[in-house]
Formats: C-alpha cells, sequence, structure tokens
C-alpha cells in the first residue's frame, strides 16, 4: 500500500494553498495513507490548519528554531530521515518545492518525477516537458521510493472538514550551518495572490514602461483580480519578478485570465494552459496568444483597457 | 587555482515548437536546432564575469552527452570558458546520474563555486542543482538573480514565489541561474576561431566509475490537449457581453 508523506509549505502561520493540492494529488492514489509533515519554528497553527484537510491520516509536527525559515540543506535531511517510513514523497511544484525536493531525493537515492499532474497509479504519473508541449507518461518499478512535486495548477484544493490527529514528533538529525537566511524582500500587496487568483490581468511588453502598467493594475482592481506579467515586462522593470507567469515563473489555473500586450510565447502559454477563460488584447491579428484565446479583441491595447474598465465599473 | 565549474545541457532551441512522434514514443528532434540551455548559458554568463573581476581565475564548462555535444562546448568555450571537461555518454541521463557524474568531476577538480541553470528546457525538471548540492554536502542557491562572492562565503538573491531571499552560504557552492542574472554576451567570429585551440577533455561515464541507473521509464509521449477555438470579438462591448456569457464576470 503506498504510503505518501507530503511536505507542508506555510509561512509560520499559514499554511499554503498549495499543500491542498498536494493532497488532492495524493487521494488520486487510490488507498493510500496520506501524512502531513510541518516543520516549522512553532508549527501548532500550520498543523492545526493541515490538519482540516479531508483525506489526511495523520500530521507530523516537527518544531525547531532551525525550521523558523523554509532553507533546504536544514530541511532535506529532517524530511529525508521521516522519509524511510514513506513509499513516496510529495511536496509542491511552488519555488519552495522545487528548491527542496531534489535535496531530498538525493538523500534517499531516489529517482523524482518532477510537476506531475496526474497520478495513473502508485508508480505511474504524467508530467509536462518541453514547456508543457509534451505530456510524459512516467513510470517506475513498485517498491520504487519516488519523491515527486505536484503541479499544483493540475488540482483543485481537497476540501476542509477533515479531523486528522497532529503528532508532535523529536527531531535531532544533524542540522548543516552553511546555509543561513538574510532577508526577504515581499512586495506587500492588498491584491489577490497570483497563485490562487480566480482572476488574474497580466501585461507584457506592448505597456512599454512601469508608469503605463499602471492601468493593468487599476483594471486588475476593478475585477478583484491578481496582475501578472510576460517575462519581458518583467525583464524591462514594468512589473515585479514574482509576477511572471509562464514556464520559468507561475503556472496558474484562474477562472479567468487577460493577457493584454502579450504574444504568447510558448513559454507564457504553458503558464496559463488551465485557465478556465482566456482573453487575449493585442493589436496583431496573427500574434499566437489568439490560437489559444477563448475571447480574442484585437486592437491598441491603451484605448481598449481603460475603454473596458468604465465599462465594467457601469 | 580558483576555479568555477559550469555545468551545460544541449536542449532544443527554446525557439523550436516541439512537435511530439505520431507514434508516441517521445518528440522529433531530427533536424531540429538544438542549443546551449538558456539557463546554463547564464549560469556561464555569470562565471565569466565573476572571473572578470578577479574574484575566479579558471572557469571550466562540463557536459554529459553524445559526442556531437561537443558543438555546445565550443560555444562555451568561445563564450569565453577556459577549458571544458566531455563526459561522453549516449543514452538517457537522469538527474540523479548527472549530479553523480559532476561530483567526480568536482572531486578531480575542486572548484570554490558551481554553476548551473536552475533547469533544462527540455525535460524541465529542476533538479540536478539540488541533487549536486545535497550528494556534495554543500549549500545550495536555487533561481539566483544576485550572486556576490565576498571571500569564503556568497550572498545570493534568490527569485522565490513571495518575492526575494537573500541568502548567505558558505564556499564551495552550488548556485543556480534564473533568468534575470544577467543577460549573457553574444559569440564573436574570432573567439569561434580562438575557442578550437581551448583544451577539451573527453571522458565516458566508466571513466569517472559512474554508471547510468535508469529508474524512470517513459512509457508514453503525449500532445498537450488542445483548447477549443475562441471566438473574436470586435469591441469592447462585445467583450463584456462574451464574458457575461460565459459566466465569468
Ligand atoms: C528559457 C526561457 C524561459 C522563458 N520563460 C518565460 C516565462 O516564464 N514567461 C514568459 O512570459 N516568457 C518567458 N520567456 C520569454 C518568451 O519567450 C517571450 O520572449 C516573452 O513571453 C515575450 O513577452 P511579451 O509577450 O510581453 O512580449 P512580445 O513578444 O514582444 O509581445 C508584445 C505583444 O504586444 C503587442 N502589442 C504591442 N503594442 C500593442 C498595443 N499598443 N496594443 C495591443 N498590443 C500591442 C504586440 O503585437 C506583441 O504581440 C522565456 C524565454 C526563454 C528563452
Amino acid at each position: 500500500m503506498a504510503k505518501i508523506l507530503i511536505v507542508a509549505e506555510h509561512d509560520g502561520t499559514r499554511l499554503n494553498a498549495s499543500t491542498a493540492k498536494c493532497v488532492s494529488c495524493a487521494r488520486s492514489v487510490a488507498g493510500a495513507q496520506i501524512d502531513v509533515a510541518v516543520f516549522a519554528a512553532d508549527g501548532a497553527a500550520v498543523a492545526a490548519e493541515a490538519a482540516k484537510l479531508a483525506g489526511v491520516t495523520r500530521v507530523l509536527r516537527i518544531d525547531r528554531p532551525e525550521n523558523s525559515h523554509a532553507l533546504a540543506a536544514l530541511l532535506a535531511p529532517q524530511v529525508a530521515h521521516l522519509a524511510a517510513a514513506y513509499t513516496h514523497v510529495f511536496g509542491p511544484s511552488t519555488t519552495f518545492g522545487k528548491d527542496l525536493m531534489p535535496r531530498v531525493a538525493a538523500l534517499l537515492d531516489a529517482p523524482q518525477l518532477s510537476d506531475i499532474m496526474a497520478a495513473e497509479s502508485a508508480t505511474r504519473f504524467r508530467r509536462p516537458t518541453y514547456a508543457g508541449n509534451a505530456i510524459v507518461t512516467a513510470e517506475v518499478d513498485p517498491g520504487t521510493r519516488i519523491v515527486a512535486t505536484v503541479r499544483i495548477a493540475s488540482f483543485e484544493a481537497t476540501p476542509g472538514g477533515g479531523a486528522a490527529p497532529v503528532e508532535t514528533l523529536a527531531s535531532d538529525v544533524a542540522l548543516p550551518s552553511h546555509t543561513r537566511f538574510v532577508s526577504i524582500v515581499a512586495a506587500k500587496s492588498d491584491r489577490p495572490d497570483l497563485q490562487s487568483a480566480s482572476r488574474v490581468v497580466s501585461g507584457g511588453r506592448a505597456l512599454g514602461s512601469a508608469d503605463n502598467f499602471k492601468i493593468i493594475y487599476s483594471l486588475a482592481d476593478r475585477l478583484g483580480a491578481a496582475v501578472g506579467a510576460s517575462r519581458a515586462a518583467v525583464d524591462a522593470g514594468f512589473a515585479a519578478s514574482d509576477l511572471q507567469v509562464g514556464q520559468t515563473g507561475k503556472i496558474i489555473a484562474p477562472e479567468l485570465y487577460f493577457a493584454i500586450g502579450i504574444s504568447g510565447a510558448i513559454q507564457h502559454l504553458t503558464g496559463i494552459k488551465d485557465a478556465r477563460t482566456i482573453v487575449a488584447i493585442n493589436k496583431d491579428a496573427e500574434a499566437p496568444v489568439f490560437e489559444v484565446a477563448d475571447i480574442g479583441l484585437v486592437g491598441d491595447l491603451f484605448t481598449i483597457v481603460p475603454e473596458l474598465e468604465k465599462l465594467l465599473g457601469a | 587555482m580558483k576555479r568555477i565549474l559550469v555545468c551545460v545541457k544541449r536542449v532544443v532551441d527554446f525557439n523550436v515548437r516541439i512537435r511530439v512522434k505520431p507514434d508516441g514514443s517521445g518528440v522529433i528532434t531530427d533536424g531540429i536546432k538544438l542549443s546551449l540551455n538558456p539557463f546554463d548559458e547564464i549560469a556561464l554568463e555569470e562565471a565569466l564575469r565573476i572571473r572578470e573581476r578577479g574574484e575566479a581565475e579558471e572557469v571550466v564548462a562540463i557536459t554529459i552527452g553524445p559526442a556531437d555535444c561537443q558543438q555546445q562546448l565550443r560555444t562555451a568555450l568561445a563564450m569565453g570558458a577556459d577549458r571544458a571537461v566531455h563526459v561522453v555518454h549516449d543514452g538517457v541521463v537522469e538527474p540523479l546520474t548527472a549530479a553523480r557524474t559532476i561530483l567526480k568531476v568536482i572531486e578531480k577538480e575542486q572548484p570554490f563555486l558551481v554553476l548551473l541553470g536552475k533547469q533544462a528546457i527540455d525535460d524541465d525538471n529542476n533538479q540536478t542543482g539540488q541533487m549536486l548540492a545535497s550528494l556534495w554536502q554543500r549549500p545550495q542557491a536555487t533561481f539566483a538573480s544576485k550572486v556576490e562572492i565576498a571571500g569564503t562565503t556568497a550572498r545570493v538573491t534568490r527569485e522565490i514565489d513571495a518575492g526575494l531571499e537573500t541568502l548567505e552560504i558558505d564556499l564551495p557552492a552550488v548556485v543556480t541561474a534564473d533568468l534575470r542574472l544577467n543577460e549573457p554576451r553574444y559569440v564573436k567570429l574570432p573567439d569561434i576561431m580562438k575557442a578550437k585551440k581551448k583544451p577539451l577533455d573527453s571522458m565516458s561515464l566508466a571513466d569517472l566509475g559512474v554508471s547510468a541507473v535508469s529508474r524512470v521509464k517513459i512509457v508514453k509521449t503525449e500532445p498537450p490537449a488542445q483548447r477549443q477555438k475562441g471566438i473574436i470579438v470586435k469591441d469592447t462591448q462585445e467583450l463584456v457581453a462574451a464574458l457575461r456569457k460565459r459566466g465569468v464576470l
């Protein structure tokens, strides 16, 4: 029987939504036991949240002062130590999980499957390659322990309503001191979080300047949407790096996505393939973004966006 | 010698629209343009800049791949690497095997820094750097957008989901490059000529005492699900109407 260990992602006080999606992925492996491990300085609140996720068998809480920041080099030995009793170790395919899980896999001498989008069985998984242009089905021998990151855009969050027991575990695994947290600069924003927002408005190179990019924020605010950006817009300094959508930015699955002044390079499109409705606004009728758009509008964004904002306000 | 090792991989060029073979056995690579993985180019550029600032003396590029990957190693040499190591191997190289192989080369070369791209744009695995750091029992700083060397430590700024995180790591260490670390230089023709004379060592996995373990079997490759064809509206009024009709407003 599959025994799946999920490494919870959190900020010290709240569970990240990615964890509930990892649980959904794990639940698609028939009959699996699903334990969620919370590594924190004080994991009480996060563990309590994880315990409510439907389908979780147990929550394991490992408190250590060294866990106050999520440093892969310090977490990996602790995860690997726990993982000895499991057949699968899952983490989210966010920068947290991408950083950590391969370090765990190497300690376990286990192969890793990155960005799994479906579990067909305990040993057979689907994952995207080539920026999502080739989906592979990968298989391991039964009995091979595997590590995986879960492509969170492919799964709905598991609902609440569960009441799993929380077990506190002591950890005396030796941890290195060679890696030290210095600081984090996080864009403070009252806007919805890009990764979990149901609506996203993204702007591209066509915006031309950080100042012009404000019309994207303005439309997003009107819609109650998160803001995203193409790589070109981030590179040019119009938007912060954590707003990049795409193969090497965030992979998102909102209900509604606006691509404004974005050409639709494959690296961008792979980040929005799972959006329910894609709207493209571009002055070039031949732009590849129109091939994936559900609704396209050809024209100058500098006229269209303010007009649209006005219409939506009415 | 203060040395930086840069790991590079040959991949299908990022501009190619990849197509899946009709029999589902993989993607079509015949006659397709192959290039250095863009993230590895960024890693190499960073190594060159560190050397040019006088903080390193030598940059060594390494690749694992078939004999004709030599072309991409020559590109790395033309960009400015001092010498190259080619581990010639024809079959699949899983990330853990790549990491083990690189570790063997590290033992020989004793670099103070290993730079590589955060992911290769073919398999999109994003694993090798982390696995290498793990096996080497050294620090890792992934998704780097800024690297500052300060004696026996480095400060690295990382692009993470929440923003920009800075870590201090003891050297030697592994750093993986993100897009905004730098913009790689263009290779000039005279450099291509010079690169032909730079040292390039070839060896096999067996020479390094590594065996290529393959534990993940790819049983099928398929194109992604196609989205349904959309509509084109003529103005914002129609756009809003179409959004209402779909029930997303
Ligand atoms: C390794 C690698 C990884 C990458 N990862 C990502 C990634 O994660 N995310 C990502 O987005 N990109 C990524 N890219 C970059 C990608 O290839 C494209 O270069 C990028 O997405 C282009 O951004 P853009 O669409 O904003 O700019 P452009 O391609 O320049 O498109 C601008 C568009 O705006 C339109 N336009 C111009 N003026 C107006 C106007 N007034 N009104 C309306 N429309 C107008 C133009 O017709 C054009 O279609 C990656 C590239 C590489 C090599």
